[in-house]
């Protein structure tokens, strides 16, 4: 099968893979690149364990093709984080229970913090449509609300 | 072990909420989980399922696909090892023959539900694994199919399995029939007859599944030399070993098998399905192969609940008092003999001290996969259709649901209804605590409708290995053999501090593979905070005598004149000399040069968990026009013996409610007339999103479990229980219609509703 | 002698006794006695079983021993999820 040759920014860092025609950004993240952050929790854009943003856009990766990513800007919960320090969001999900299992977790820090871009104070149900896309099967996302807002006030007294 | 002694112990560690050891790599991308390694020279392995619900396997013709360039191994069921017989294996859910396990890892000689594994290929590529699953021509001679539970029971139904019915299954029943149990005790007539009221009704619930977010996955390495290695997303690393060795005619000792993080598992990881079979594919292949299942593949061939049809007669005085209570309980655990009935049976009045109380219970075989544990396996069901019936009949007699439960409860010397005489439990003191909840009171809008459960599950203990070292910069490392859901590794450490009287950050718990810690039961029946914490305890206070001993020999004096305070070794009595106290750091510094290094240890079968109990009250508002329900207000109160770290039991109960209420509402597993499964992702499987759901409040109660020293309860599997019954009662009052069917999807209340106009 | 109190569908193998006695000191005595004295027990002993001592689920306990006055409850092999 003919492969196709990408040129992407990952997390601010140039990036170069090949990958199938019918490959998607998923694969090509997690089997090409080792950034195994993002999820497959169903493969068809239901569970968002998946998201990305590309071009600051969030995005199921599982429902993009690797070739997109071609010129594209790529953000993973990999580059969530500034060396050691957490993001605000990361640090609340943590003082506040916001993780059980954690497989959904990186799907849902890169939605929320897409969410936060958009709108720094966020009502809970705000939060809650958002995050509708993305599926948590052991928390309820009481303290996953919770934590999201927890952030949200910290980034904006900062 | 007993409760401490001192019952009014003032903890330091134990009840505070400090963050996860795992929290870190778990927000930053890095926790490895089973899909997440990978192998050089690795393979990709695929399933073939059978797309028929039931059909004889008249020949598999593989020699096609293992012609095709990359493919590197094709296995079936004839892989297997031949057994020597069959033995029956713990594995969560229940005692489960080894041939069935086998038999539903491959099929053997028939396909028995729509998705059943019948093949399995290793290839370089996963196009070229695809197109080999293409290439294999299996021979099926189409069987005729039942999928209802009752349909099944019918002496003229399709026989799923013959001959597989237990002793005590009377005769004449269908074959499909393979367990009857029967619990309870008194005079169940004259108890009706002192009733006033007497209602009768019958309910079904849908299978659900667990519907974790990962997948099943894991990677296979066998080596020439007759050793493997399984890295797996598993609740039980020790029984997916044991099972594998026998599986492939190994030996245990040489299968080791590492639990990566687990993503969601709610009972539904007890088992195995993908993991023989990945062996058998890399000991054929030689090179190491990689199973990752697909989310059609999750809801098609890994366990559901069993679906249910329940009928439930239920006597009350007019002042509530409950006379007489009696269910009879037919539940299908799918294609393959299950006992789940037995434990609703038991469960299904536990929450009520009563004279005359009878349960009957009946699994039935059905085409459908074969049932896995889901957080208290066989409650919810049985437990939804009386605590259905009582609110009934509290609604014909214009009295409280919470009083006639209060009027009613089992408390301590209650004889149960599944025989035992109960301990203390705290049953009593959470309803009383519903009761004094701003909730419980609040003003109701129009069109809204008010639900209220109680619920109960056993808890369970079993075969624990702790091992504690202390090192000598004064931290102390754990190794437990539990895979970690919901926290565990937290509540393990700080059980350590507790116990040692040093810093939670300076102790650290570590889950160990299958070759570096002894025997550890499955993490289920709410064991881990329980039973694992237990062995902690015992562990730390093994280390603890042990750093006595060396304290005594650098003072000099007996080992029975030291004690252990305040995380230090003291001298004490009236002969032990004056001696400063010598802490943990201190002692293990110099432990190289007093005997060596110190650890302690811990390895027993743990009983006495600690039933527990809890009380949901639940508001919804009914769209009269679409049948959808919404849920304005929840709340959970829940006795947990003892929070050990209050955010991950309240994480429990938020959770556990929460897929209590997906069941209620929307979840089932839905089949077409060709006996295939009609709606395997999560598209059409609808499991609660945030957008549905209120906060989830929560209040904690701690009445002292007896069975352990901190007075711990499991609290994993109650918070599923008692949803059923309070979203379908608050939904029948909102409507004014009483509801018998699980889930209470928007046409079915519609129907409803249409029905009483 | 120990007074053991069966689940309602294993009447049909002690003659229609809920309640049965046997000499025993333990779990283990006791099982072996019943599927001595039962032998319609012993599928279901064999299969697994749990026993309840003074209100406490024994799982795995052959030798946990019974008193006198104690109350023992066999019941099914409890699992958990």
């Amino acid at each position: 099968m003919k492969t196709i040759q990408v040129a992407t920014t990952i997390n601010g860092d140039s990036a170069e893979f090949v990958c199938g025609h019918d490959e998607t950004l998923l694969d090509a993240l997690r089997n090409r690149l080792g950034l195994t952050g993002a999820k497959e929790g169903c493969g068809t854009g239901d569970c968002g364990a998946c998201s990305v943003r590309l071009d600051d856009r969030l995005v199921c990766s599982c429902l993009v093709l690797a070739a997109e990513a071609e010129g594209a800007r790529i953000d993973t919960i990999e580059g969530l984080a500034q060396g050691e320090t957490l993001h605000p969001l990361q640090q609340s999900f943590i003082d506040l229970a916001a993780l059980q299992c954690g497989i959904c977790t990186p799907g849902i820090l890169v939605a929320a913090k897409a969410l936060l871009d958009r709108n720094p104070e966020p009502t809970d149900t705000e939060i809650r449509y958002w995050l509708a896309g993305n599926l948590c099967r052991c928390t309820g996302y009481d303290k996953i609300v919770r934590a999201v807002q927890d952030a949200a006030a910290k980034m904006r007294s900062a | 072990m007993a409760l401490d002694s001192s019952s009014k112990r003032v903890f330091k560690v134990v009840g505070t909420r400090p963050p996860r050891p795992d929290g870190v790599d778990k927000v930053t991308g890095r926790a490895l989980y089973g899909a997440d390694v990978s192998a050089p020279g690795m393979l990709v392995g695929r399933i073939l399922r059978s797309p028929h619900a039931h059909a004889r396997i008249r020949a598999i013709d593989t020699t096609a696909a293992e012609a095709l360039p990359g493919v590197k191994a094709v296995v079936t069921a004839r892989d297997f090892a031949r057994l020597e017989g069959d033995k029956i294996i713990d594995m969560g859910e229940d005692r489960t023959s080894l041939r069935d396990v086998r038999d539903n890892c491959l099929a053997r000689d028939k396909a028995l539900y729509d998705g059943h594994a019948v093949a399995a290929v290793a290839a370089l590529t996963p196009e070229i694994a695809r197109a080999a699953l293409k290439l294999i021509a299996v021979d099926y001679e189409i069987l005729p199919h039942v999928i209802d539970v009752d349909a099944a029971m019918r002496p003229d139904a399709p026989v799923v399995l013959a001959g597989r019915a237990h002793e005590n299954v009377p005769g004449g029943m269908s074959p499909n029939v393979t367990n009857h149990s029967e619990f309870g005790h008194g005079d169940l007539e004259a108890g009706f007859a002192q009733a006033d009221r007497i209602v009768e009704r019958s309910f079904t619930t849908a299978a659900t599944h667990q519907g974790y977010i990962e997948p099943h996955a894991c990677l296979a390495s066998v080596t020439g030399d007759g050793r493997a290695d399984l890295w797996c997303c598993t609740q039980g690393q020790y029984n997916v070993r044991d099972i594998c060795a026998d599986l492939m005619g190994m030996q245990a000792s040489q299968l080791r098998v590492t639990a990566s993080e687990i993503g969601g598992g709610f009972g539904g990881k007890t088992v195995v399905f993908i993991e023989p079979v990945a062996l058998l594919l890399a000991r054929k292949s030689g090179r190491p192969v990689k199973i990752v299942m697909s989310r059609e593949e999750v809801f098609r061939a890994t366990g559901p609940t069993v679906s249910a049809s329940i009928d439930v007669r239920i006597g009350m005085a007019r002042d509530g008092r409950i006379t007489a209570g009696e269910a009879v309980l037919r539940y299908s655990g799918g294609a393959f003999p299950c006992e789940t009935v037995d434990m609703g049976a038991q469960a299904a009045f536990a929450c009520y001290d009563l004279r005359a109380v009878r349960t009957l219970g009946w699994n039935v075989l059905t085409n459908r996969p074969k049932e896995a544990a889901y957080r208290a396996p066989g409650a919810p069901q049985a437990i939804y259709a009386v605590e259905s019936v009582v609110d009934e009949l509290c609604q014909g007699f214009g009295l409280d649901p919470l009083e006639v439960r209060l009027k009613n409860a089992a408390r301590k010397g209650t004889k149960s209804s599944y025989g035992p005489t109960f301990e203390a439990i705290g049953l009593e003191a959470t309803l009383e605590a519903a009761k004094a909840h701003p909730h419980y009171s609040a003003p109701l809008g129009p069109g809204q409708g008010r639900g209220l459960s109680a619920g109960f599950w056993f808890n369970f203990g079993g075969n624990t290995s702790v091992s504690l070292s202390v090192n000598t910069d004064g931290t102390v490392g754990i190794t437990e053999g539990n895979p970690d859901i919901g926290g565990s590794r937290a509540s393990i450490s700080l059980m350590a501090a507790e116990e040692l009287g040093i810093p939670y950050e300076r102790v650290r718990t570590a889950i160990a593979d299958t070759s570096s810690l002894g025997h550890n039961d499955v993490t289920d029946g709410s064991r881990v905070t329980f039973a694992v914490g237990l062995a902690t305890i015992k562990a730390a206070r093994d280390a603890k005598q042990k750093m006595c001993a060396r304290a005594a020999r650098i003072w000099g004096i007996d080992e029975e004149a030291v004690l252990w305070e305040d995380g230090a070794a003291k001298p004490s009595g009236p002969n032990a000399g004056d001696f400063p106290p010598m802490t943990l750091a201190e002692i293990a510094a110099v432990s190289f040069k007093t005997g060596g290094p110190i650890a302690g240890h811990n390895e027993a079968h743990a009983d006495g968990a600690g039933v527990s109990f809890g009380v949901h009250i639940c508001d919804v508002e009914v769209d009269r026009e679409t049948g959808a329900t919404k849920v304005l207000r929840y709340t959970v109160i829940q006795d947990a013996g003892k929070a050990v770290h209050p955010d991950y039991v309240e994480g429990q109960m938020q959770g556990g409610a929460v897929q209590g209420i997906g069941w209620a509402l929307n979840e089932e597993y839905i089949y077409g007339e060709d006996g295939r499964l009609q709606n395997a992702g999560f598209l059409d499987y609808r499991v609660p999103v945030a957008s549905d759901l209120p906060n989830i409040d929560t209040v904690i109660l701690e009445i002292p479990n007896p069975g352990h020293p901190y007075g711990v309860r499991g609290v994993g599997e109650t918070p599923i229980v008692p949803p059923l019954a309070a979203l379908s009662n608050a939904v029948s009052r909102a409507i004014g219609q009483r509801m018998t069917r699980l889930p209470m999807s928007p046409p079915r209340v519609l129907e409803a509703i249409n029905a009483g106009r | 002698m120990v007074a053991v109190t069966l689940w309602g569908s294993l009447r049909r193998f002690t003659g229609g006794e809920g309640q049965v006695e046997v000499e025993a000191r333990n779990f283990k005595e006791l099982l072996d006695r019943l599927a001595e004295t039962y032998p319609g027990l012993k599928p279901q002993i064999d299969r697994g079983v749990s026993l309840a001592l003074d209100g406490r689920i024994y799982r795995e306990a052959w030798f946990t021993e019974i008193g006198p006055d104690s109350e023992v409850v066999l019941m099914p092999y409890m699992t958990g999820g």
